[in-house]
Parts: structure tokens; C-alpha cells; sequence
């Protein structure tokens, strides 16, 4: 039975993970130990199901080839995990730890379930690299299945610490990533390697860290103050995601809005003045169910999941009180994605229009505005959950189609009595048509030809004129709102639908 | 000292305070004009307005410094 022994001795070294110094430099970094972030994660660390732990056990300095993978439940739910330990060769990639990780993903896959991912990982052993990153089940795999899990099973992504160079591509493939703020990084090259190469000076937080990443290059969704924060997100995210596409979202406790300020007080009649979208938001949903999804990134438009009722609803809301609510590249970006995610999971979608349109202007035009604005528009044309769409206080030009207007198939359109929805508004149209009739006016007589003007192009696209055409399906009073789509929403629980039947679309990116 | 800069293209519709002047944070330092929608560019802190470097009508880029809070 001396075996006995050898197994929990070996066991006992292999879960201590790597040296004591390497513990001890996570504890200056504010960094927990792989296990204590699981035991915090997991509903119970004691009933977590590990396998290839003995993976690199005769090598003392490689306990499980520094990554921990297995199955283990959250929230109830069954959840496969992979979490590096920065304690073993500072969490690198050799060929075990890919292959454990590869055979988690596959794991996820055949049972169906979310997967999480805690990473914190100098990236692959250069020293190691025939063994781990050119082959079939290599590195590369991991990419790979990431790929054919997306829209299958729900895979999150906390970045504890660095995933450099090729690595990076696993928060870029994950659903959501979670950023700790200050310890996370994510950069193909690092600072000495830019120096080297390129010539550019640049520290580790500008090239790669967590704040410029969920603010500046949209690689992050949530930007967590501490390891705490990033594992509560992580459980708050996984609360809306059913457990594959196949199911559906659980549904929760039923709360009262956080705000009982009424939406008529919170919207303002004029058209040009900036009002908060979040205190729309907190007066519509139930209270304390708001999780946003890439708040510091492209904020004029905000993306995040609430509930109604206790119902999961996924909300794309222009946000007018950041740069007028008009959409530019990035919030189309943010908006397709976040569309993409709700759509995958079965999560159904509101939309709250306010936006100007599509910003214009020779600097987006450059970087391609039109093909992100398209990305969006392709995004809500293929989305087939319950979709509402309600025209807050206007919808105009491609806005209108960005934000699931009539001609995407939304359930419903809905519309606010003082909405206005149009190609462009009063003042820019009259500017823009009649341009050169102004101008042959005499100086005087242009004020008044001009206020007559945009009176009878405001009567014109009225939305009761709207009401009446059938172009909205109902003009519905602000306070009401909440319980309208609340109605609504249930009306639509058993919409099934496919989009369309092909390989997949040309998507405009 | 800090710039502030104009988070989008536009015009310069309004400014609200002159060289000299006090602000808390989140006041209305400057208002922009862009597709039809008034923009209003807040204090990032309390401060002292040290330099206003644009003027009502100015056409100006993202990213132009406005004003400087010192």
C-alpha cells in the first residue's frame, strides 16, 4: 500500500502549487493562489472534480503542468474551469498544460455547460515549443475550440494577471472578459519586445492594461477593482447565461425599480438636450439587476443585462448625455457584439432609441464607419429572440436601423408621444434641402421662411402621422413603459425562429 | 494643470466662463454643437479656468484642447 502514501504525498505537494516565494510575491500583488480564486468561484472547492493533477507530477518543479482543470459547480450549476497557477513557471503554457487545457474545452463541449477561465500566464514555454505550439493538438487547438464554443456554451474569461502574445487570443475569443485593474495585461508584443523591434517606449500599463483595454481598444467588458470584484462579475454574468444555446436564462426574484422617479420626468421634451439614459434605465428595470457590459468603452452607447420581473432581458440604449448619444465606430462595435451574445443565449433584446444617427464627418469616414455602422445593422437583422424597440425621444437616419427599427423585425416598435422618427431632423434637413432657396431670400425673410419650414417637415414626420401609416405598432405613455414590456416581453416567450438557412453570411467588419 | 479636449468634431456653440473663473467639477465649462445636439464639455475638476483657447463659432476636431483647468 505504499502507493497510498506516494499518491497523497505527491497530491499534497501538487496542490501546494509552486515555491513559497512566488506565494508570496501574488500576496504583494494583491494576487490570490489559483485554488484560494477557486474556492471563492466554486460553490464548494471540496466537491471540485480535477483531473490531471498528477499532469508533470515526477518533475517537482512543474506541479499540474501550472494549470488547474476540472469541473465544479456555481450557483448549482455545472461549470468546467481551467485556472493557470503563476506560482509554477509563472503559469506558461508547456505541452501538458495545453493538452489539459484542450481536453476542458472538449469537456465543456460534450456536457454542454459554461466554461471559465482564470487566467494568469506568461504565455507558451519558448523553450518547449515543438512540443506545444505548432501541432495539431497544440496551442492553436485552444483557439480553435474557443471558435466552435462560441454561441455553444457560455465561456468567460478572467484576467488575473498577463496573457501575452499568442495567449492573448483567448480573452479576444472568450464571450466576456474581466479585467482586474492594475495586475491584468494583454499585448501581442511586450514593452521590451516594442522597444526592440519597433523602436516605441511605452510602460506595460499604456501597451496592455486592464483600464486601456476595457476604456480604449474594447478587448475588456468588465474592469474589476480587485480579484474579489472579478470573480462576483463572473458569477453575476454567468446568473443571465443559460447553460448552452439550446436553454434559456433562469429567471430570478421580481424587484420594484430602483428609481420611482416617473420616465415623464426623466425625459425632456427638447430634442437637443442631453438627458442620463441610466436614470431611464434604473426607473424601467428591476432594482439591483443592472450588469453592464463595457461601461468605459464607446459610453454613448450603453449595453448591459437587466431583468423585468425577474425575466433576462439583454438592453442596447443610446446614451445622449455622452457625445449627444450619436453612434460612432466603436459603440456599433460594442453594439454587435452585444447583440450577437444576447441573441446566442437566448436572451431577449430591448432597445432604447434616442440617437441622432450615425456620426459623420471626414475623420470617421476614414476608419470606417459605414463598414462597423453595417456590422451593427447586420448584428439586429439576424437576432430572432423577443426584440422590442422603443423610440425614446428619436430615431434618425441609419440610428433608426442600428437600434432595431420597423424594417428588422422587431416584435414590436414602440414609440413615445414626443418621439420623432426621421431621415434626419427638422433643422438639419431644412438646412441640408433647401440650402439654396434659403440663400436667394432676403436676409429678413429667412427666419420665417425657415421656422415655416421645419414646422411642416415636424408635422410630417409626427408620430402620430407615424401611428397612423402603421410605421410604429403603438404610441405608448412613458410611465407605462415598464409594464408594457413587461406584457409584451411575456407575449413573446414562445417565439421560435431561425433567421435563415446558409453557411455563414460575408459579415461587413 | 489639465487640457480638455472636445470629445467629438464640432462647432463651438456656447461658452460659459471666462479666464479667471472657479469651477467645481462637472460644471458646463464649454458647449459643443455636433450633429444638431448640444454637447456639454464638463469640468474633469475643480479648478481654476487658466486658458480658454477656443471661441463661439470655432469649427474644432475630436481632440482639440478647449480650455485648461489649472
Amino acid at each position: 500500500m505504499a502507493n497510498i502514501e506516494r499518491l497523497r504525498a505527491v497530491a499534497a505537494r501538487v496542490k501546494a502549487g509552486g515555491p513559497q516565494r512566488y506565494h508570496e510575491r501574488l500576496r504583494e500583488q494583491g494576487k490570490m493562489f489559483a485554488r484560494e480564486r477557486l474556492r471563492l468561484l466554486l460553490d464548494d472547492l471540496d466537491e471540485f472534480i480535477e483531473d490531471g493533477l498528477l499532469a508533470r507530477c515526477e518533475d517537482e518543479e512543474l506541479p499540474a503542468d501550472a494549470v488547474v482543470t476540472g469541473v465544479g459547480r456555481i450557483g448549482g450549476r455545472t461549470v468546467c474551469i481551467m485556472a493557470s497557477d503563476s506560482t509554477v513557471k509563472a503559469g506558461s503554457w508547456g505541452a501538458r498544460t495545453v493538452e489539459k487545457i484542450v481536453r476542458i474545452q472538449e469537456k465543456a463541449l460534450s456536457l454542454n455547460v459554461p466554461i471559465v477561465y482564470l487566467v494568469d500566464s506568461a504565455g507558451g514555454r519558448i523553450t518547449d515549443q515543438v512540443e506545444m505550439f505548432p501541432g495539431r493538438r497544440h496551442a492553436g487547438r485552444i483557439f480553435y475550440n474557443q471558435v466552435k464554443m462560441s454561441g455553444r456554451v457560455p465561456q468567460v474569461c478572467i484576467l488575473f494577471g498577463p496573457s501575452p502574445a499568442g495567449a492573448a487570443y483567448l480573452p479576444a475569443l472568450s464571450d466576456l472578459v474581466i479585467m482586474v485593474d492594475k495586475n491584468a495585461s494583454a499585448y501581442l508584443g511586450s514593452p521590451r519586445m516594442a522597444e526592440m523591434v519597433i523602436g516605441e517606449k511605452v510602460d506595460h500599463e499604456a501597451m496592455g492594461g486592464a483600464r486601456m483595454h476595457c476604456s480604449v481598444s474594447g478587448l475588456g467588458d468588465v474592469l474589476a477593482a480587485n480579484e474579489e470584484e472579478a470573480i462576483e462579475s463572473a458569477k453575476r454574468y454567468l446568473a443571465y447565461m443559460p447553460d448552452n444555446w439550446r436553454e434559456r436564462p433562469a429567471e430570478a426574484e421580481r424587484a420594484a425599480p430602483a428609481s420611482a422617479t416617473p420616465v415623464s420626468e426623466i425625459v425632456p421634451k427638447d430634442q437637443n438636450t442631453p438627458f442620463d439614459m441610466y436614470r431611464l434605465i434604473d426607473a424601467l428595470v428591476d432594482g439591483g439587476s443592472f450588469f453592464e457590459i463595457k461601461k468605459e468603452f464607446a459610453p454613448e452607447l450603453i449595453t448591459g443585462f437587466a431583468r423585468l420581473e425577474g425575466r433576462p432581458v439583454g438592453i442596447v440604449a443610446n446614451q445622449p448625455a455622452v457625445k449627444g448619444g450619436v453612434l460612432f465606430s466603436d459603440s456599433a462595435d460594442k453594439g454587435a457584439r452585444f447583440v450577437w451574445m444576447c441573441n446566442a443565449y437566448n436572451i431577449p433584446l430591448l432597445f432604447l432609441a434616442d440617437v441622432p444617427g450615425f456620426m459623420i464627418g471626414s475623420k470617421v469616414e476614414r476608419e470606417g464607419i459605414i463598414r462597423h455602422g453595417a456590422k451593427m445593422i447586420c448584428a439586429v437583422s439576424e437576432a430572432t429572440v423577443p426584440k422590442i424597440s422603443v423610440i425614446v425621444r428619436k430615431a434618425y437616419g441609419a440610428g433608426l436601423y442600428a437600434m432595431a427599427g420597423p424594417a428588422f423585425e422587431p416584435d414590436y416598435t414602440l414609440a413615445f408621444p414626443n418621439a420623432q422618427i426621421a431621415i434626419m431632423g427638422p433643422e438639419a434637413a431644412i438646412n441640408a434641402v433647401y440650402y439654396n432657396k434659403i440663400q436667394e431670400l432676403p436676409e429678413e425673410e429667412r427666419p420665417a421662411y425657415v421656422a415655416r419650414l421645419r414646422r411642416e417637415y415636424a408635422e410630417d414626420i409626427d408620430i402620430f402621422r407615424l401611428a397612423s401609416e402603421l410605421i410604429v405598432d403603438a404610441v405608448i405613455e412613458p410611465d407605462e413603459l415598464r409594464q408594457e414590456l413587461i406584457r409584451r416581453f411575456a407575449a413573446c416567450a414562445g417565439k421560435r425562429e431561425t433567421f435563415t438557412e446558409r453557411r455563414n453570411p460575408v459579415y461587413p467588419v | 494643470m489639465t487640457e480638455v479636449t472636445a470629445p467629438m468634431t464640432g462647432i463651438v456653440h456656447q461658452l460659459n466662463v471666462t479666464p479667471g473663473a472657479a469651477v467645481a467639477e462637472g460644471d458646463g465649462v464649454v458647449v459643443l454643437e455636433s450633429m444638431k445636439m448640444h454637447i456639454p464639455v464638463p469640468a474633469p475638476r475643480a479648478g481654476t479656468v487658466q486658458e480658454i483657447r477656443v471661441k463661439e463659432g470655432d469649427f474644432v476636431e475630436e481632440g482639440a484642447v478647449l480650455f485648461v483647468i489649472g
